[in-house]
């Protein structure tokens, strides 16, 4: 991997990155690990009308993973619940400023996408499957 | 170089260097390939990768069957593995060793034909708290269908086997599963005096060598051990092929794991007679290449003479040892001598987590393993997620542990430490 991939932001989100933490009473919760690295992520969202208000997440892990949920907290923000189901890797990647990741570490770049999403699924009707037909 | 660290003749490293194509091999950022994860799996020499085209180019054929030439050879250069691989293990004799795919495989020989018919309900097997998954899931899979409990020897802490209530731990246990070095720790586990304790409570034991059998003088008659399991990927051999040393009336006395062809004598539509030993143990085509492959890489390793390839490791690990206590940051697991550890260290350096160290690193040309290393209880004993891990074979160099130094102080730059 390019070490420029290791940018300032990047390790800046690490340390302290943005919408940490928990809410008193999420509408929404979600937590997973990737069993392989033991990466963890807790994302919590307040929902009004169909759109995220505010969001939290919480977590452990390397860099990439905990840096990316970090970024994609200040994405998400005002986005309809559908809205998140359609984001993807590409969006992930954008977030990071990298034009591609070792498929080693694409599940870490991901996490935070994967948990922010079964979080969304939980608040909705029905699922919105994407084009693997999961909600993921 | 320090004082006190025997040197390796680096002429002897590149004569070994020289053996192993891969590492005139460059990565992907340019760089030479430095390879710190033998224990994961070793590097091959030309003399096992030619052994196996040699095998399907020359001769290939099934074994134990075949009348014609090439049939017998094929035969010979299996059977003549195995007699090598006995005399590595100083077995007493070829009959046993059984050939399996893997050490996992070897464990899950022992659990299901020793442990299922020797196990009884309130039975205890004894384990030590370092173990990998492979010799911790078939025993508790084996416990939970037999009703008999697991325990655990603690660690001291530096990740040595306690062993002063070894006695009082061993009462009303059957059988003994303990890695002979730890994959995470480094840890070298006194199996002697284990085996001994087990042998007066009258327990069986059953030792994974997964981690020393490619590093250390494994005698399994001075030893006494009744199993002794090996991967042969670990021990500059082909992957898909490992061994269970069993003592001969162990394996007379349980019954076969797989069934199948090879590992009958006579079978009639009603009922099956078994083969002998070893071959009641290896139910269908076995991986012949890869035995044979094995054999190359046990000659290769007998070449060197084990000793030295003690030597070789315990030099290089005191080396990479007081340069990572020196360097800023880095955190080591495992016992502070390195000749009470085999050639593994496990570190963690500042708040970088190990994937961002191992990816750093691999930039660099830098090979290490990042992870738990299938040891998750341990891990969590340890308070860790994950660790970075370094080990080394007996084609490295201080080079190698140089360029890890230089590669962690690039990661400690870019992080800010
Ligand atoms: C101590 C130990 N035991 C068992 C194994 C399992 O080896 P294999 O995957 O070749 O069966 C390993 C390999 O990582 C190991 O290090």
């Amino acid at each position: 991997m390019d070490e420029l991939f290791y940018r300032e932001y990047i390790l800046e989100h690490y340390r302290k990155p943005h919408n940490y933490g928990r809410f008193e009473h999420p509408d929404l919760a979600y937590e997973d690990d990737n069993p392989l690295c033991g990466d963890r992520i807790r994302v919590e969202l307040k929902v009004d009308d169909g759109r995220i208000a505010d969001v939290r997440f919480e977590g452990k892990g390397c860099a990439i993973s905990q840096a990316s949920a970090s970024m994609l907290t200040d994405v998400v923000k005002g986005m309809t619940l559908e809205e998140t189901l359609r984001l993807g890797k590409d969006d992930v990647l954008e977030n990071l400023g990298a034009e591609s990741i070792s498929a080693a570490r694409i599940k870490c770049a991901t996490l935070g996408l994967k948990v922010l999403k079964e979080a969304a699924v939980g608040g909705m009707p029905q699922a919105w499957p994407d084009e693997e037909g999961q909600a993921s | 170089m320090t004082a006190g660290i025997t040197p390796v003749s680096d002429t002897a490293a590149e004569r070994i260097r020289a053996d192993f194509p891969i590492l005139a091999t460059r990565t992907k950022s340019g760089k030479p390939l430095v390879y710190l994860d033998s224990a994961a799996t070793s590097q091959k020499p030309r003399s096992v990768i030619e052994t196996i085209s040699g095998y399907y180019e020359g001769y290939n054929a099934n074994i134990h069957r075949g009348v014609y030439d090439i049939a017998e050879r094929a035969t010979d250069a299996f059977e003549g593995a195995r007699a090598r691989v006995a005399s590595f293990f100083n077995a007493a004799e070829s009959a046993e060793i059984i050939f399996t795919r893997n050490a996992t495989e070897a464990l899950n020989l022992v659990a299901y034909s020793w442990g299922l018919a020797n196990l009884r309900a309130g039975d205890a097997i004894l384990l030590t708290r370092l173990e990998h998954h492979s010799n911790i899931v078939p025993w508790q899979l084996l416990a939970a269908k037999m009703g008999a409990e697991l325990r655990f020897l603690e660690l001291d802490g530096q990740g040595r086997v306690v062993l002063d209530d070894l006695d009082a731990k061993l009462r009303g246990v059957r059988l003994v599963a303990s890695a002979h070095v730890s994959n995470t720790l480094g840890t070298i586990v006194p199996i002697e005096q284990i085996i001994a304790a087990a042998h007066r409570a009258g327990a069986v034991v059953v030792i994974d060598g997964a981690q020393a059998a490619p590093h250390l003088a494994v005698d399994v008659r001075a030893l006494d051990v009744d199993f002794y399991a090996a991967s042969g990927h670990k021990m500059l051999g082909p992957t898909g092929i490992g061994t269970l040393y069993a003592k001969r009336a162990l394996l007379e006395a349980i019954p076969p794991f797989l069934a199948g062809g090879d590992m009958i004598r006579r079978v009639s539509y009603e009922q099956t007679t078994f083969n002998e030993l070893p071959w009641k143990f290896e139910a269908g085509t076995s991986d012949i290449a890869g035995a044979i492959g094995l054999g190359a890489a046990v000659d290769y390793l007998q070449d060197l003479g084990m000793a030295w390839v003690r030597a070789h490791e315990v030099a290089l690990t005191a080396y990479a040892l007081e340069r990572l206590n020196a360097a800023p940051h880095v955190r080591l697991y495992g016992p502070e001598r390195a000749e009470e550890r085999g050639g593994v260290i496990s570190f963690t350096m500042g708040d970088i987590h190990p994937h961002d160290i191992a990816s750093i690193l691999d930039g660099e040309g830098v090979c290490i393993r990042a992870g738990h290393h299938c040891t998750m209880p341990l891990h969590e004993r340890l308070g860790l997620a994950a660790t970075a891990r370094a080990s080394f074979y007996v084609y490295n160099t201080y080079a190698d542990v140089d360029a890890l130094i230089e590669a962690l102080e690039k990661a400690a730059r870019i992080f800010k430490l």
